[in-house]
């Protein structure tokens, strides 16, 4: 499918799902396979939860989504366009990734510049640059900020501001790499009342399973490179045997 | 360095000097020092007038002379050797309180000394009245090379993170007993520093595949709309025209 077939496709409110991942797998340079034939289906609208413990292949997996690293063997589709070559630049404006140290995403000198980046790359005219600034920065609560230096902010704010960023992009399905990751207990409940208003598709990598259960209905588990489970995260959390097997484990004292 | 913050050489301020556009004030500084070095050492009064010049354009964006007097010591360590030049140099010498001194040494002294000066004052001129950031934009739309841009923006961002991570590998090498005052344990602090290249090499890493992620194709975007008009040039550089005039009257003069 090419990028127009996908838009006329989404104007006929038959959008195909916002992302298809089939029998990916992946191997790093030394040979060790981080991916062992990966494949999951996120629809339209959806909000997943992507569980699993260090090593798993969770961010190894959110690389391929954009294109950063590309499938030895499978396919990823994002809204029905294969990712690659051709139409890289559609599919990383339609894959919006939070990556998990804002340090890392936060690279100019005052939030405004960094939050306008994104759509000025993706060809937003210079003039209307203004007014997406104002609706990321507004959708994640840090209207009063913008011309401060991203080093001047709490962890909880960059953390916010590094979601404004990509949200300026106005991406299909938004991937956040461990949300909840080094935040104090408002600044994680502050962030997941941002999460929890926008209606955005999203992939939420995370072993933070309260946080996974608080915002998204369905979970998928990787482990060793493989889906090992799919569906209602609280069923999944019910479930001991199956999060023992794969190193999760939910938090002193706390029962579903 | 954290632009809208304090930075030590800049004073915030919202007089017509520190609106003009910032490609405007670089262009206009750039030519003022040329016109300094370009007049005659022996046109002494001429210099006077320099000196005047930037006191008209401090008084117009409201820095006290003070203000820029103290950032003017940085010059110090560069001046020495003007100092030496009066007894080193050759004949004629003229006597002054017993000591013998050379008189082109002098005039060179008083050379370096004038033009080092006014170049100093009105580099902080320009510095007191323009944020990083926007000297940074500036230089992009005066098309400095567009490589040279993006690594003075990412430095003028990651400096603060990696000397605060220096800060803290330090903190936690002196909590583990590490004295770092014995030439013997500088090997300590070595390693430190090579720690700290791998985490800034991975770190940069890091920042572009984010960079990547967000459509970077290799040129920094235009972010803000609007474009330099005509008539701020003509305000902006009608000092240099009257640099111009100051070293033509020098070269008359003289």
């Amino acid at each position: 499918m090419k990028p127009a077939e996908v838009r006329a496709r989404e104007r006929l409110g038959q959008a195909p799902p916002s992302l298809e991942v089939d029998g990916l797998t992946f191997a790093y340079p030394d040979g060790h396979p981080a991916l062992r034939g990966v494949g999951l289906r996120v629809e339209r609208g959806e909000r997943v939860a992507l569980l699993g413990p260090n090593g798993a292949g969770k961010t190894t997996l959110v690389l391929h989504l954009n294109g950063i690293l590309t499938a030895a063997q499978g396919s990823v589709r994002v809204a029905g366009l294969p990712v690659g070559a051709p139409h890289l630049h559609e599919i990383r404006r339609r894959v919006g990734i939070v990556f998990q140290d804002p340090d890392d995403q936060l690279f100019m000198p005052t939030v405004a510049e960094d939050v306008a980046f994104g759509p000025a790359n993706f060809g937003v005219p210079t003039d209307q640059l203004a007014a997406r600034v104002d609706a990321a920065l507004a959708a994640v609560d840090m209207t009063g900020h913008r011309d401060r230096s991203p080093l001047h902010l709490s962890g909880g704010q960059r953390r916010r501001v590094a979601l404004a960023t990509v949200l300026a992009c106005e991406p299909e399905i938004l991937v956040l790499d461990e949300p909840s990751s080094n935040l104090d207990p408002v600044a994680r409940r502050e962030l997941a009342d941002v999460l929890g208003r926008l209606d955005a598709t999203m992939l939420m990598v995370t072993h933070d399973l309260p946080y996974a259960l608080q915002l998204c209905p369905r979970s998928i588990v990787l482990d060793d490179g493989v889906v090992v489970a799919d569906g209602p995260t609280r069923e999944l959390l019910r479930d001991p045997d199956l999060l023992r097997r794969h190193r999760l484990e939910l938090p002193y004292g706390f029962t579903l | 360095m954290g632009a809208g913050h304090a930075h030590p050489l800049h004073l915030p301020g919202t007089s017509p000097v520190h609106r003009m556009p910032a490609e405007v004030k670089i262009v206009a500084a750039v030519l003022l020092v040329v016109c300094v070095v370009a007049t005659p050492r022996e046109a002494f009064p001429v210099f006077g007038g320099f000196l005047l010049l930037l006191g008209a354009v401090w008084v117009a964006a409201g820095i006290p002379p003070g203000w820029i007097a103290r950032r003017a010591v940085i010059e110090l360590p560069f001046v020495v050797l003007a100092v030496l030049l009066p007894f080193t140099g050759e004949a004629p010498t003229v006597v002054w309180l017993g000591v013998t001194l050379s008189e082109p040494g002098l005039l060179g002294a008083w050379n370096i000394l004038v033009k080092g000066t006014l170049g100093v004052l009105t580099s902080l001129t320009l510095a007191a009245t323009t944020p990083m950031r926007e000297l940074l934009h500036g230089m992009a739309r005066l098309h400095a090379p567009t490589l040279v841009v993006t690594i003075a923006t990412l430095m003028l961002r990651y400096v603060d993170v990696i000397v605060a991570e220096a800060g803290r590998m330090r903190v936690a090498r002196i909590s583990r007993g590490h004295d770092p005052r014995f030439l013997w344990q500088v090997g300590a602090t070595a390693r430190g520093v090579g720690a700290l290249f791998l985490r800034s090499y991975e770190r940069g890493e890091r920042v572009h595949l984010a960079m990547l992620s967000r459509g970077w194709t290799g040129r920094m975007p235009q972010l803000q709309p609007g474009r330099t008009s005509a008539a701020q040039w003509l305000v902006g550089l009608s000092p240099v025209a009257a640099g111009v005039a100051l070293a033509v009257t020098g070269w008359v003069l003289t």
